[in-house]
């Protein structure tokens, strides 16, 4: 039963998908809207994602530091180039991923279940809009690349957090913490984060667009939407992201 | 004219629409009217696209909507415009910008052009000022008001009303139902309005559509309605004592 109910979700989910690759009404309008989706995904998400990526280096640099201190085979300088490497392999695009799932994901949902059950959607439906690319499409787009910047940001600003960390508790100078982060860089690494991060943007976009654009009823079903996109945007992210490593790495 | 025949439509096991058959003319006021439940609203989406009808055809101008392309019938939809039982208007959006929508998405018209059309609009439903205000910031019946402009701006042959009157004082669906009724001859539509009122039916009631039980019950025009012998119409126009008097008084001071 619950086999047969995901089949048609899958089903239902991919048709959406098939139904974006259509030509524009007007390129003009779909860019306007794309920029805008940029906007809020982009610069709306940035002070969460400053904050939260920042404390992340800040507890990872703690936690490492007081693991390896004492350690004589590690030197403290190792510090800069674990915080560096979790950053961009996982803490950020993965804590990023799941940060925006919940921001966005909600956004996206609710936006678009309200748009259907005050019958927006069936107005642009009957002005000869085609609806899911216009509506879903720029936020598909705006997910795909707004997404990887903001994982960059999160990376620069967890590298400071573990450096303001570290430095300030006093378990490595900045020469030594530094010195760590411009040592052992795979620059296939940061290419594999931002493939990452793109794919989790489709993710997330994606699916908050399906549940907002396929609610029925009223108020009550909006809340049931979001939470639904949310969930299985954080479920599906967290299997992608094993996915991805096991096939990048 | 919009040609209706034989519509049917089923949700599940459902029928709601069961062989429906009518003709709705250009320049008049063509009512939908029926109890709740009766398929009024399924009727009117069926007729602008929203639904698919399981059997029948509805011919706008001898051009069948069901058998269309896809390509034809987005064609078709930049004929329609629809006034929505909510306004459905783009809350992020200015009145002016949500009038302006349509010709920003379908034509090639300068800002200027544009301006001009929207205004022209805003001045025909006597809302000129109210450009830069947001949907949240007017009244409800600023916002049919506003609706109707958006429905009218592209020139459209057909329009459809959603119970333009629903959450309106009763001066103000007069109002409502007088621009109706006035753009519908001005500029020669055929407008379907699916209503609950009956001032609505006795005022701007060109022809009406009585539906029950998702079949088609009674048609006629607002003063025939008066004299109906179709006891289901009888009991639904008249449901309260009060109107029974009027009606009584009405037909016996003939």
């Amino acid at each position: 039963m619950y086999f047969l109910s995901f089949i048609e979700e899958l089903g239902k989910y991919l048709a959406m998908l098939l139904s974006l690759f259509t030509k524009p009404e007007r390129f003009s309008m779909y860019w306007k809207e794309t920029m805008r989706q940029m906007v809020n995904i982009g610069v709306g998400s940035l002070i969460i994602v400053g904050i939260v990526s920042t404390f992340v280096g800040g507890v990872t640099a703690v936690q490492f530091s007081n693991q390896i201190m004492g350690l004589e085979l590690i030197p403290m300088w190792w510090l800069g180039y674990i915080i560096r490497d979790s950053m961009i392999l996982e803490l950020a695009p993965t804590i990023t991923g799941l940060l925006l799932a919940g921001k966005i994901g909600s956004n996206i949902s609710s936006e678009l279940g309200s748009m259907r059950i005050t019958e927006q959607i069936d107005a642009l439906e009957i002005m000869g809009v085609n609806t899911p690319a216009y509506l879903i499409g720029p936020k598909i787009i705006a997910g795909l690349f707004v997404m990887p910047l903001l994982v960059i940001i999160a990376v620069f600003l967890g590298i400071i957090g573990g450096m303001l960390a570290g430095v300030l508790g006093g378990y490595y100078s900045m020469a030594e913490y530094i010195r760590g982060t411009q040592d052992m860089f795979v620059p296939w690494y940061a290419f594999m984060m931002l493939i990452k991060s793109a794919v989790f943007g489709f993710i997330i976009c994606s699916i908050s667009a399906y549940y907002g654009y396929n609610v029925k009823g009223g108020a009550l079903a909006i809340g049931e939407a979001s939470t639904k996109a949310v969930v299985n945007s954080c479920i599906i992210i967290i299997i992608a992201n094993f996915i991805l490593a096991f096939i990048l790495l | 004219m919009i040609e209706i025949s034989n519509i049917e439509k089923a949700f599940g096991t459902q029928q709601v629409l069961k062989g429906i058959s009518t003709t709705f003319e250009t320049g008049q006021c063509n009512l939908i009217i029926g109890r709740s439940g009766s398929g009024k609203t399924v009727f009117l989406k069926c007729m602008v696209g929203l639904f698919q009808p399981d059997k029948g055809s509805i011919k706008f101008d001898g051009r069948d909507v069901i058998q269309m392309e896809r390509k034809d019938k987005q064609a078709l939809r930049k004929e329609i415009g629809m006034l929505f039982q909510g306004n459905a208007l783009f809350d992020s959006l200015t009145v002016a910008e949500n009038i302006q929508f349509p010709l920003d998405m379908f034509t090639h018209m300068s800002q200027a052009e544009k301006t001009e059309r929207v205004n022209f609009c805003l001045k025909r439903v006597a809302l000129t000022g109210a450009e830069k205000k947001y949907p949240g910031e007017i009244s409800g019946g600023m916002m049919k008001r506003v609706g109707i402009a958006r429905a009218i701006v592209m020139n459209p042959k057909y329009l459809f009303c959603d119970e333009p009157n629903s959450g309106l004082d009763p001066k103000t669906a007069i109002v409502i139902d007088e621009l109706i009724k006035e753009i519908t001859e001005e500029y020669q539509m055929t407008t379907v309005i699916n209503t609950h009122d009956m001032n609505s039916v006795m005022g701007i009631g060109d022809k009406v559509v009585y539906l029950s039980n998702g079949v088609k019950s009674w048609e006629g025009n607002k003063s025939e309605i008066m004299n109906t012998t179709n006891e289901d119409l009888y009991d639904f126009i008249f449901a309260s004592d009060f109107l029974k008097g009027l009606q009584k008084a009405a037909v016996g001071k003939k």
